[in-house]
């Protein structure tokens, strides 16, 4: 089987000539769900954009579905592959109705199936459409913006989902509702999602697969079952950081609840 | 102002504001024409904002009466007064429309133009459905300016015989009569008031609600 999204040797170097991503090769199932943990600066939101290609890499390929994204069309590209980032950025002066329908309306869609679908999507995610549809982004919480994201990632229904660091901004409370929202969300629809956290228990969570990514160099492509019991020195480090002062009890906790998801 | 002063020169106030109007009217027009989609390409190419945003800095400080006469013995322009003011006019307004066009696209955060692109918008989709949007009340604010500047110095077009309010001005000036200064000074000022108000308003309608204002 062709994996969704596959990374081919892939490099990047920054203007300044740093590499920021190193002869990277991973691949990915479809309707799988990976999460590309790493600190700031580790290249993970460059790898994530060279699959839209807002970053074009310096050598090396991205295949969708086996076919390379070298030469296509990215106007087409970018509408069949969906794309939440951390600020939300929802378009200020349209309301949450036409930020969700956008990617319908700059594809010519008929005004009444976008207004259907933006409905249909934001009841979704778990927006009255009779209460929010017509409000705009400033009459909206964090946790309320980052599900119009979400709708609107989905509006073309992609087979493609990318997640840069969606619920960063979110306070805790807030960012695990909405990690179970976008879950039972996921569970439902067969998209092959890329989520870039540096959250290890959103990844946990979340992932299938966790990749964990340092200085631009893949370290480790694991199961979180296998994340959290290996030896590698990289992996430990992570884990135990976050393990780490008072919260060592509900981090367990925690990680034991992740562990009990994954062998459901 | 006597009712017999009044009488006399009513109509002559009306048609020479409808000059007025035509004359800075037209030059705004033009100046919107050029400087929009100028300032659009400098946001598309930024190293050229610096010396093309120089260049309409210099039209901007050269004194009015030296431009109506730098333009006079140009060939068909020289015909007719009010091409030269016309031409004249759109010079001075060219700055604060393309200034603020540049500057209006330039400010919009940064995620919102990256976010559109991966959408898969296209590029005119971009200028036209957010980028422009965004950017009018800034556009708006340099219209504004434009509007009222141009105004102002509409009135000295009328030393160049391209009439508007300037020429009862003049008249006035040399008759010694203050009473006709005052009836061409007058009514352009309320023009230029009339305009502000206006353009400000339009300013407010486009201007956007900042989400981030509100707390992420």
């Amino acid at each position: 089987m062709k994996a969704a999204v596959e990374f081919r040797n892939l490099c990047f170097a920054a203007p300044q000539g740093r590499l920021l991503l190193q002869d990277i090769s991973l691949a990915l199932e479809e309707g799988s769900t990976t999460a590309i943990l790493g600190r700031s600066g580790s290249g993970k939101s460059t790898l994530l954009r060279t699959v839209n290609g807002m970053v074009k890499p310096a050598s090396g390929a991205v295949l969708l579905h086996g076919k390379s994204i070298d030469g296509a069309d990215l106007v087409t590209l970018r509408r069949s592959i969906g794309y939440v980032v951390q600020e939300t950025g929802l378009f200020p002066h349209f309301t949450v109705e036409r930020n969700v329908g956008l990617v319908l309306e700059a594809m010519r869609q008929p005004r009444a199936e976008r207004i259907h679908r933006s409905h249909a999507l934001l009841s979704d995610v778990g927006l009255d459409p009779a209460g929010f549809a017509q409000r705009f982004p400033h009459q909206l919480s964090g946790g309320q913006r980052q599900r119009v994201g979400v709708a609107r990632a989905l509006a073309a229904d992609p087979r493609i989902l990318l997640m840069d660091e969606p619920f960063g901004a979110l306070d805790p409370l807030t960012r695990a509702e909405m990690q179970d929202m976008l879950r039972n969300l996921l569970r439902s629809m067969k998209k092959t999602v890329i989520l870039v956290t540096h959250d290890l228990d959103e990844a946990l969570y979340l992932a299938d697969r966790i990749a964990l990514l340092e200085e631009g160099k893949l370290i480790a492509v694991l199961t979180p079952k296998q994340f959290l019991t290996s030896r590698q020195p990289e992996i430990e480090a992570y884990v135990r950081a976050f393990h780490r002062g008072g919260r060592e009890e509900d981090s367990q906790a925690t990680s034991a609840g992740g562990m009990q998801e994954m062998s459901r | 102002m006597n009712s017999a002063f009044v009488a006399q020169y009513a109509g002559q106030v009306g048609t020479l504001t409808l000059e007025h109007l035509w004359l800075t009217g037209a030059a705004l027009l033009f100046a919107t024409a050029i400087a929009v989609p100028c300032g659009i390409g400098l946001t598309r190419f930024p190293r050229w904002a610096r010396p093309v945003i120089a260049v309409a800095n210099v039209l901007q400080t050269i004194p009015s009466l030296a431009m109506f006469g730098f333009l006079l013995p140009v060939p068909w322009l020289g015909e007719r007064a009010a091409r030269i003011a016309i031409v004249a006019l759109t010079a001075y307004a060219l700055l604060p429309i393309l200034r603020n066009t540049y500057a209006g696209i330039r400010a919009i955060d940064p995620t919102l133009v990256e976010v559109a692109q991966a959408l898969g918008l296209t590029d005119a989709q971009r200028l036209f459905k957010v980028e422009l949007p965004l950017a009018a009340s800034f556009i708006f604010a340099g219209l504004r300016t434009a509007t009222v500047t141009c105004i102002g110095i509409a009135t000295i077009a009328a030393a160049v015989g391209a009439g508007g309010l300037g020429e009862l001005i003049f008249r006035g000036v040399a008759s010694v009569d203050n009473r006709l200064v005052l009836a061409g000074a007058i009514p352009a000022a309320l023009l230029a008031l009339a305009a502000d108000a206006a353009l400000g308003l339009l300013e407010r309608v486009f201007k956007v609600p900042d989400a981030k204002a509100y707390g992420a």
